[in-house]
């Protein structure tokens, strides 16, 4: 059963194409998360879903109705925002309750939804408080109760965690995962934070410049990223290319760069590799391999230059076919700068993709 | 390692008494008579003096009675202190036929300024509000518009504006001279709202269309509690502007409701008689002293309305 159902959306901000013909189906209950870097139309698409921008071109379905003219309060959804926007000469509970005021709803009803509200987030103590007077966690907090006062199917979060610091950012991503998990609504989640989007998404939108790029779950987008583009944004540090030319040799393919060849008969194409071919390699560091090659695995000799400890992994940066590349391994495991390491790779995990349309073969 | 990085320590935990001994510690004093204090207060004293001395002349000439001010030392603290001037400018002083000094003036400026500044501000927030906020078709055009009327000058637009009230049965009443204060109040109020509420977080703006708070409910519910400054120094720009205004108040009403700066004028300059240099202070100061009271009292509310308004939502 879809939930937000957006159908070959269109925007345009005068001469400039923000989004085009953009389809996307958002099932009931799922957590769908809208990735991309900034200026990619992410958030311009929740806003259109919100109602709060006037779409050019296309339609959009909340819960099977129609609600591309609707107003925002009546199209049954959510929204918090990145700046929190809580009306600064409320107090919370105020902040909480005006829209349900706006909209008429008895007192009664209204404090138990507060109160409901305020007991799942854990913001009862600051009922009586103005937003000033609160941290940026309890802001968040409050932002997210004022969407869930609204009894509504569907919530809109515009990068609610990028104005906090880290450590609180991870907290409140646990407890925006543990409210899905309760209140098992439909969630949109637009981020360019891959960490948010990789761990709370049942599947991930990868947006650019208006047009969604792979729409997958959170595994796939990662192991088998559909282009160029996704392979690069997600994982950090960022996966090692390799631009070389498909050869064929006695029965096995292999991609040559420079004077290396790596053997990628293991690797589980789409379409058959010809030899001539132009590709890009893709490896993520975390795939490789260090000195632990095993019996008929190919082996590569490659210097490391720099290394970045980093107490759980060590980073590894070498140069391997007149690049560099990095490679991640466990923390407790050193090798300081000029040792020679052996490296041997699982192709199974890699991707390739062709050079010149940039899409996965 | 454990034992290298102990003695390391302990030996410089020994040095650390000559050297804090020995060089400057803790906070760096500073020079009451630097050359920079010499000159911010220099020029402070010197500008201050330069605004406050024509005032001190007025107030002590406004006290005198006419013979010693004749005695010439216009410096000097009256010997003999007198009200007299005071109450006649206020109630006595002739303009015209008239002879009952400038409190009638008063009493047309502040039916003047009162509606025009609560009109105008009105109006204005609710455009700035509306250009800022809701783009609506044309609403460029119809800012450009604004704008080009603050730049257009007043002596211009006089004589049809003239036309207009007399056709409009308002010409030489109040509530014409109110229409056209507020009207032309109209373009810099507007752009002050309107930047001002531009400034506002906009995702509090759709926080509150999510909420379903329409046109008014948005402006009377969120915007208003946040924008007291602004509205301060609106009301300050708009006060005192309408006041201090002259010419309005000559050309678009009649004798018996000029406002108290075309009196204060017709006072100072009567060619009849002598010139009662303290009576005119007096005057002066009595009209000036409405934007003055203005300036002390809201001053105060315009630095708090600031600090309430930079508080973060």
């Amino acid at each position: 059963m879809t939930s937000v159902s957006v159908r070959d959306l269109s925007l345009n901000f005068g001469a400039v194409t923000v989004l085009d013909k953009l389809n996307l189906d958002i099932d009931h209950g799922e957590f769908l998360v809208l990735l991309g870097s900034s200026g990619c139309g992410k958030s311009t698409l929740l806003n259109c879903i919100a109602g709060l921008l006037d779409v050019s071109e296309g339609q959009i379905y909340i819960k099977d109705r129609n609600v591309t003219w609707e107003e925002p309060k009546d199209r049954g959804i959510g929204m918090v925002f990145q700046s929190y926007a809580l009306y600064p000469q409320m107090t919370v509970e105020k902040n909480l309750s005006f829209g349900l005021q706006v909209a008429k709803i008895p007192q009664a009803e209204i404090d138990k939804r507060v109160k409901r509200a305020s007991e799942i987030l854990q913001i009862q103590p600051l009922l009586k408080r103005k937003p000033s007077e609160l941290s940026g966690g309890q802001r968040q907090r409050v932002a997210i109760g004022r969407a869930l006062v609204r009894d509504v199917d569907v919530f809109l979060f515009d990068e609610p965690l990028s104005n906090l610091d880290a450590k609180l950012r991870s907290e409140l991503r646990v407890e925006i995962k543990r409210l899905h998990q309760s209140l098992k609504n439909t969630m949109i989640y637009v981020t360019h934070d891959q960490i948010e989007a990789l761990t709370l998404a049942d599947r991930i939108a990868v947006m650019k410049s208006g047009v969604i790029q792979q729409l997958a779950d959170p595994m796939t987008i990662y192991n088998a990223p559909e282009n160029l583009f996704v392979a690069g944004f997600i994982g950090s540090p960022s996966m090692n290319f390799f631009r070389g030319e498909v050869e064929a040799k006695e029965g096995r393919s292999f991609v040559r760069v420079g004077g290396v060849a790596f053997d990628v008969t293991s690797y589980p194409t789409r379409t058959r590799l010809q030899p001539g071919q132009k590709v890009v390699l893709g490896l993520r560091p975390e795939h490789v391999k260090v000195d632990e090659a095993r019996d008929g695995d190919a082996v590569h000799q490659a210097v490391v230059d720099i290394e970045e400890p980093m107490g759980a992994d060590n980073l590894l940066w070498l140069s391997l076919a007149g690049q560099s590349m990095s490679v991640r391994i466990a923390g407790q495991r050193r090798y300081p700068p000029g040792s020679t390491v052996h490296l041997s790779f699982d192709m199974a995990v890699a991707s390739i993709f062709d050079a010149s349309s940039e899409n996965r073969l | 390692m454990d034992k290298i990085a102990s003695n390391s320590m302990v030996s410089a935990y020994d040095a650390s008494p000559d050297r804090l001994a020995a060089g400057p510690r803790g906070r760096k004093p500073r020079r009451r008579l630097s050359r920079r204090n010499i000159i911010i207060y220099g020029t402070l004293i010197v500008v201050s003096l330069y605004y406050l001395l024509p005032l001190y002349v007025m107030i002590m000439t406004s006290l005198k009675g006419m013979p010693e001010i004749r005695v010439g030392n216009i410096f000097a603290p009256p010997l003999e202190i007198t009200f007299e001037p005071w109450v006649k400018a206020w109630a006595e002083a002739c303009t015209g036929l008239n002879c009952d000094g400038l409190s009638r003036g008063f009493w047309n400026s502040v039916r003047i300024t009162v509606p025009s500044t609560i009109i105008s501000i009105a109006v204005a927030s609710v455009n700035g509000y509306a250009l800022a906020n809701w783009r609506f078709k044309g609403a460029d055009l119809f800012f450009t518009i604004l704008i080009i009327g603050a730049f257009i000058p007043y002596q211009v637009m006089i004589y049809p504006i003239v036309i207009v009230l007399r056709e409009m049965g308002v010409y030489g009443t109040l509530t014409g001279l109110v229409i056209v204060h507020t009207i032309f109040g109209m373009p810099i109020l507007t752009l002050l709202f309107r930047n001002y509420f531009a400034g506002l977080p906009e995702e509090l703006f759709k926080a509150a269309r999510v909420d379903g708070a329409g046109f008014w409910t948005i402006y009377f519910k969120i915007m208003l509690p946040m924008s007291l400054p602004i509205f301060v120094v609106a009301m300050i720009l708009q006060v005192t502007g309408i006041w201090n205004d002259f010419l309005f108040g000559v050309v678009f009403t009649r004798p018996e409701y000029y406002p108290m700066t075309v009196q204060l004028n017709n006072i100072v300059n009567s060619v009849q008689g002598v010139k009662e240099y303290n009576v005119n202070m007096a005057a002066t100061i009595l009209t000036g002293a409405v934007p003055l009271v203005v300036y002390f009292v809201s001053g105060r509310l315009f630095v708090r309305g600031i600090a309430a308004g930079a508080v973060k939502g």
